[in-house]
């Protein structure tokens, strides 16, 4: 067996796992069987087991044959010859993307592991394995993404079942509100992707990361687009990572999408899913290196969002929350990373934050627990010591700081007066206008939908 | 000579439902009318899926029936299948199908199974015709049975009536006068623009829409959806406009269509009941189809046709859920929470399985059309073009929260059993897998539609340049004979 072969047969099944592992729990789900606890840990730990090995022999025999990067071809999903348009499906295996999907399958498996227990005899403990492996597919086809359409594919698998697992407990309104503002948030991202997507496709009349990063492997490639071009692409990318790995003004998401099940909250919005906006970047690299103002506009909203975050973590009152900031902080020191260019810092940071946070966001529930029993223990509080901020601030700065930070930067106010609730406003008034001209029209007010009262509630049910 | 297809296929699906019309017409037991309802529409769907099989076999552009009656009596060709109508023709009758299969016991009272019969003859009928003259007796005779439901259930026509009544007067006058006036000519403008208008009347765009969401809140859910889903005012626009209507004017109504897809999308992201809604989510989806249709570019014109039967089919699912959960809580408000998802989660799933196809998601049978249509979309207006994922996201962002709404947000507790029905988990079960197979095997279906589009691209060309050619030979003659009178 070549090389070559077993590149192929050992990429097709990383992908092939998790696609197996979801089409086996919908299909149970649809035809009204579902699978059992115990059938459903073990097929995930088989998936992810079968993933992870064949992703660790692909990174041996890379290091064995001294090869950088291996491309798979899997061929075109849809292609029409004739208007050069196709939709070009291509692994990549580099030094992006073999840490990346290594990292994924050790952490969602040592998730996968926790949650059969931490889940067990929940009522939505089906539901949660379909959206992981929906996750975990999404995870996967992202990292190995060789084409810009295979990973807005994987993209939007992510941002699905993350949206849909923050409003896992959904007897309740306030985690699906909070889904509800992550797939707001996470649908911008995606138009933002989408046409940049597109206008590289014009630009460079290619998809394919080879041909929109020139040659060279990872992260040794040179983008052939004109400066101008990079700044316009380059800026549509940062929107979309920036929703994505909730970077300011999209921060308002990250602590809301705590509201999941601990489990979630580690692995997709600690751990993953939060380090995707950043992989992207990592990802198009060659291109921000075209234009100086496109990697100040990075480096300042990494550093920006950094600062944010250290300062919001600091006044959050429950764990999950505060972890989720911190979590913001190192982000925003990653994307700042990627601005001045240390690309391979960048990617190690993130392998070592994504583990720390998960393991971190693990221990959250039974932190608590040990907190009470060591004041038990001493009698009183913990004690608390003074920082040198306490004493060179003045008292009045710290205060204004303390309710920023508590309000968490104003973000989501700011989203909602300006761009959101105007947006409503005219809506609601042109249907209100509406039924005005169709009840004139008609000569009576008499409609099914009149006999429902306006909405009243808060625009945040809308975001 | 036109080709054949094996059998009469177009008159047998078209003579069933019509026939079974008059049958249940006579039934006064509504429950056995639903069964012989059923049963025809299975067999019209069977005629339906045998006409697109058989013509997929002859590798050819059009074709008619095998023992053409009509043709026999009429000497004209009537009814032809071409790749346009060919995959239209099945997806048309499965809808009624789905529809009459999911409708349950609390709705079959109010339900007329008759005119739902006549209307999927006149549908068919619609879609195996190309003779304009034929296909606007056909559009105008669709508009009755929905006329006759709003008139047994008393309530005002007006609306419906205004609108559909311009509807027939500018299709009518706008052919008579096409017929009248030579290209290039003022009259031939004129009708040419009253026609545009009755296609776009049909399709529901602004400000013309509003007898769409008059008709969803004062017709039966079934009846309006199958009035509106199967995008016979697209259909219009293909047989119609599209063959007369030069390329700037056509490009010029792709910019109405998605001033009308942005808005509908943000329409419907502010709703605060199902049906309405769902209208206008419709809405935003084929003003997108037309946006595609009137770009006239092989890209933009394939994921129209994509997004044409990708939309169809997955918003009719999505509306028959809709339908469904109505048929078990009544008047569904998106005020507040229903929190059905306990009850009936595989109506949850299809609801979001259908919603996540029709705004073209990965892995679902609307995602390469959606590609197709941007692409197409922003060649043609690289900045405007830009809309059509901006009332993508829109649309994203209104079906995740329809689908919190009417299934998540508070624990649901109710007397009877809501589970989802044999019937419905069939309908449930044939739409997965149509949506989910179209997603993860592409290729068929787009290169079918892209060789449709080729095909009506070169025979718009080809039409257009004998039409001027015939006009240039009619003032030729019509010089001629002046200076031989003179």
């Amino acid at each position: 067996m070549t090389s070559e072969l077993l590149f192929n047969i050992l990429g097709i099944t990383i992908v092939a796992s998790p696609a197996a592992l979801l089409a086996v729990f919908s299909l149970a789900s649809l035809a009204g069987r579902p699978l059992g606890e115990r059938s459903m840990a073990r097929f995930t730990e088989t998936a992810v087991v079968l993933g992870l090995l064949s992703s660790l022999v692909i990174l041996g025999m890379m290091l064995v044959l001294d090869r950088r990067h291996v491309p798979i071809e899997i061929g075109n999903w849809v292609v029409i010859p004739d208007q050069h348009f196709h939709f070009h499906l291509k692994l990549v295996f580099d030094r992006l993307s073999v840490p990346f999907v290594v990292l994924t399958f050790i952490l969602c498996g040592t998730v996968g592991a926790f949650t059969s227990r931490y889940l067990h005899r929940e009522p939505g403990y089906g539901r949660f394995f379909v959206l992981y492996a929906l996750f975990l597919l999404g995870m996967v086809i992202s990292s190995l993404a060789g084409t810009i359409e295979t990973l807005f594919l994987g993209w939007e698998l992510v941002g699905l079942s993350s949206a849909l697992l923050v409003a896992f407990f959904h007897e309740r309104q306030n985690p699906v509100r909070n889904g509800q503002r992550v797939w707001s948030v996470y649908r911008i991202a995606d138009a933002a992707f989408l046409i940049a997507a597109l206008a590289l496709h014009h630009l460079t009349g290619a998809g394919d990361f080879e041909g929109l990063m020139g040659t060279g492997p990872w992260p040794d490639g040179h983008a052939t687009i004109s400066q101008s071009h990079a700044l316009f692409v380059g800026l549509l990318l940062l929107v979309a990572a920036a929703g994505k790995s909730a970077l300011v003004p999209f921060s308002g998401w990250l602590p809301r999408a705590m509201e999941g099940p601990t489990p979630s909250s580690a692995v997709f919005y600690g751990a993953l899913s939060v380090h995707l906006g950043a992989f992207l970047l990592l990802r198009v690299s060659p291109i921000l290196e075209q234009s100086l103002t496109l990697r100040i506009a990075v480096i300042t909203l990494g550093l920006v969002s950094a600062i944010f975050g250290t300062l919001t973590a600091r006044v959050q009152t429950d764990i999950k929350s505060a972890l989720a900031f911190a979590s913001l902080t190192q982000v925003g020191i990653i994307v700042a990373e990627i601005g001045f260019g240390l690309r391979y810092i960048a990617l190690i940071h993130i392998v070592g934050h994504a583990c720390l946070r998960t393991l971190q966001l693990l221990r959250a529930p039974s932190l608590l627990h040990d907190y009470h029993t060591l004041e038990n223990a001493i009698g009183s509080h913990l004690p608390q010591g003074t920082s040198t901020w306490d004493r060179l601030v003045p008292v009045r700065t710290r205060a204004w700081l303390y309710r920023f930070s508590m309000e968490r930067g104003y973000l989501d106010v700011i989203l909602d007066e300006y761009i959101v609730r105007p947006f409503v406003a005219v809506f609601r008034w042109s249907d209100s206008m509406e039924r005005r001209w169709t009840a004139w029209l008609s000569g009576s007010d008499e409609k099914g939908s009149d006999e429902v009262p306006p909405n009243t509630s808060s625009v945040e049910d809308l975001v | 000579m036109m080709p054949e297809l094996h059998l009469p296929w177009l008159e047998l699906m078209i003579l069933t439902p019509l026939l079974g019309a008059i049958v249940v017409s006579f039934l006064k037991d509504k429950e056995f009318a639903h069964k012989i309802c059923l049963a025809v529409c299975g067999l019209t769907f069977v005629f339906a899926t045998g006409e697109w099989m058989d013509f997929g076999t002859l590798h050819t552009f059009e074709a008619h029936d095998h023992w053409d009656v009509i043709e026999f009596v009429f000497h004209k060709d009537i009814f032809i299948v071409d790749e346009l109508s060919a995959p239209l023709i099945p997806l048309a009758a499965l809808l009624y199908l789905m529809t009459v299969l999911s409708t349950l016991r609390t709705k079959v009272a109010r339900f007329s199974f008759g005119w739902t019969l006549f209307a999927e003859a006149i549908l068919l009928a619609t879609l195996c015709c190309r003779e304009p003259w034929a296909v606007i007796a056909f559009l105008v005779l669709a508009t009755i049975p929905p006329w006759i439901e709003l008139r047994s259930r008393k309530r005002s026509t007006r609306i419906y009536v205004s609108h559909m009544g311009l509807f027939v007067v500018l299709l009518v006058a706008g052919q008579a006068l096409l017929n009248a006036g030579a290209v290039g000519t003022t009259t031939a403008t004129i009708a040419g623009a009253m026609l545009t208008i009755a296609a776009l009347l049909r399709s529901g765009i602004v400000p013309l829409h509003c007898w769409m969401t008059d008709l969803f809140e004062k017709a039966t859910f079934g009846t309006a959806l199958l009035f509106v889903t199967p995008m016979t005012g697209a259909y219009a626009v293909m047989r119609l406009v599209l063959p007369i209507a030069p390329d700037w004017a056509l490009q010029s109504i792709a910019i109405v269509s998605l001033f009308t897809s942005v808005y509908a999308a943000g329409m419907a992201l502010v709703q605060v009941e199902a049906r309405r809604f769902f209208c206008y989510l419709f809405l935003s989806h084929s003003s997108l189809v037309l946006v595609g249709l009137e770009l006239v570019t092989p890209i933009g014109l394939t994921g129209a046709l994509c997004v044409w039967l990708s939309v169809g089919l997955s918003l009719a699912g999505f509306a028959l859920t809709l339908r469904c959960i109505e048929s078990r809580i009544g008047q569904v408000s998106l005020n507040t929470f229903h929190g059905l998802y306990e009850h009936t989660p595989t109506l949850a799933t299809l609801f979001l399985l259908t919603g996540l196809a029709s705004i073209g998601f990965p892995g679902t049978i609307g995602f390469i059309g959606i590609e197709l249509l941007v692409e197409g979309a922003v060649g043609v207006f690289p900045l405007i073009g830009i809309a059509v994922v901006v009332a993508a996201a829109l649309n994203g962002i209104a079906i995740l929260n329809a689908y919190f709404r009417v299934f998540t947000g508070t624990t649901r507790t109710s007397s009877i059993s809501l589970r989802v029905r044999f019937s419905e988990r069939i309908a449930v079960l044939i739409l997965t897998v149509l949506i989910i197979g179209g997603g993860l095997f592409p290729q068929p279906g787009v290169s079918s539609r892209y060789h449709a589009a080729m095909a009506l691209i070169s025979k718009r060309d080809v039409d257009s340049d004998q039409r001027q050619k015939d006009d240039k030979q009619l003032t030729q003659d019509h010089s001629e004979k002046t200076t031989t009178h003179d």
